[in-house]
């Protein structure tokens, strides 16, 4: 195995294991926070909150740097414009996320825990992901 | 608002947080990419060459968390309230939002804030006022 395959599956696996241990791959819980109104959970915020302040000095530094250590580029978005896609996709990823509890990471990790019903969703997750793919590749045909 | 301090868990959020952090921080300083899992997926359907290995790599690090967190201890609950329907629903609108957003809890919420990219600050508001918003009229207005 390549080192870059075996350090993105560290990756996952480090991932994974934070989702499992802030709670966050159980949906009842994600609920919960986002339950305003109702008996709130502040975890997921200092979920993210972890993981920004642990982010960040990364994130800034192999910036600087600008190649990865394995001395590959850096793939990284480039894009600062907010247009609307940007704002009713997430809408629309938030609803989702409000219906079940599950964004894609711990939808995934559940699937991992044996979970049906998690497999349900992250199968139907990546049926929206190839819907969004044929209406990109067909609108692009179209344009073209 | 109320908090429900029994179902709290700072310290837990704070450790699975930087954990999450550190496995962004490794993608990124060692295979130079972005730990969204949206994108991960989503961009396995474009099948460019020499992208799929380290994508696949990364799902099966978080596939495999729950086995690797079982050999030391019990794994933590996973309480998924949400009937078929409603999971197929959820999972079909987090496949096509995340990829018409660009991202997702992960992407613009952990590693975009964590560049201070105002992209994914507008993202993540959007998001979070979307799981706000259903969670508030599915458990308050709807009383289910």
């Amino acid at each position: 195995m390549n080192r870059s395959l075996f350090s993105a599956f560290l990756a996952g696996l480090i991932f994974g294991v934070g989702l499992l241990l802030s709670g966050m791959a159980n949906p009842e819980k994600v609920l919960a926070f986002l339950d305003l109104f109702g008996a709130w959970d502040p975890s997921l915020g200092l979920v993210m909150a972890g993981a920004i302040c642990v982010g960040m000095p990364a994130f800034y530094l192999t910036g600087k740097r600008g190649k990865s250590l394995f001395g590959g580029e850096l793939k990284l978005p480039e894009r600062r414009d907010i247009d609307r896609r940007l704002v009713l996709g997430s809408l629309t990823f938030g609803i989702g996320w409000g219906l079940a509890g599950f964004c894609p990471g711990p939808g995934i990790v559940a699937t991992g825990a044996g979970e049906f019903r998690a497999l349900v969703f992250a199968a139907a997750m990546v049926a929206g992901m190839g819907i969004f793919r044929v209406i990109e590749s067909r609108r692009a045909t179209s344009d073209g | 608002m109320t908090i429900d301090w029994s179902a709290f868990t700072p310290l837990s959020a704070l450790a699975g947080g930087a954990l999450i952090g550190l496995a962004s921080a490794l993608l990124l300083s060692l295979n130079g990419r972005i730990a969204g899992i949206s994108g991960i997926v989503g961009g396995l359907f474009a099948r460019t060459a020499g992208e799929t290995g380290w994508r696949l790599a990364f799902i099966l690090g978080l596939l495999a968390a729950p086995a690797l967190w079982a050999l030391f201890t019990a794994l933590p609950p996973i309480r998924i309230e949400a009937g078929y329907p409603v999971l197929i629903a959820a999972g079909l609108l987090v496949g096509v939002g995340t990829r018409y957003g660009a991202g997702c809890t992960s992407g613009h919420g952990v590693c975009g804030l964590s560049r201070l990219s105002p992209r994914s600050l507008v993202a993540t508001l959007a998001f979070m006022g979307g799981g706000f918003a259903t969670v508030y009229v599915v458990r308050h207005l709807l009383g289910v």
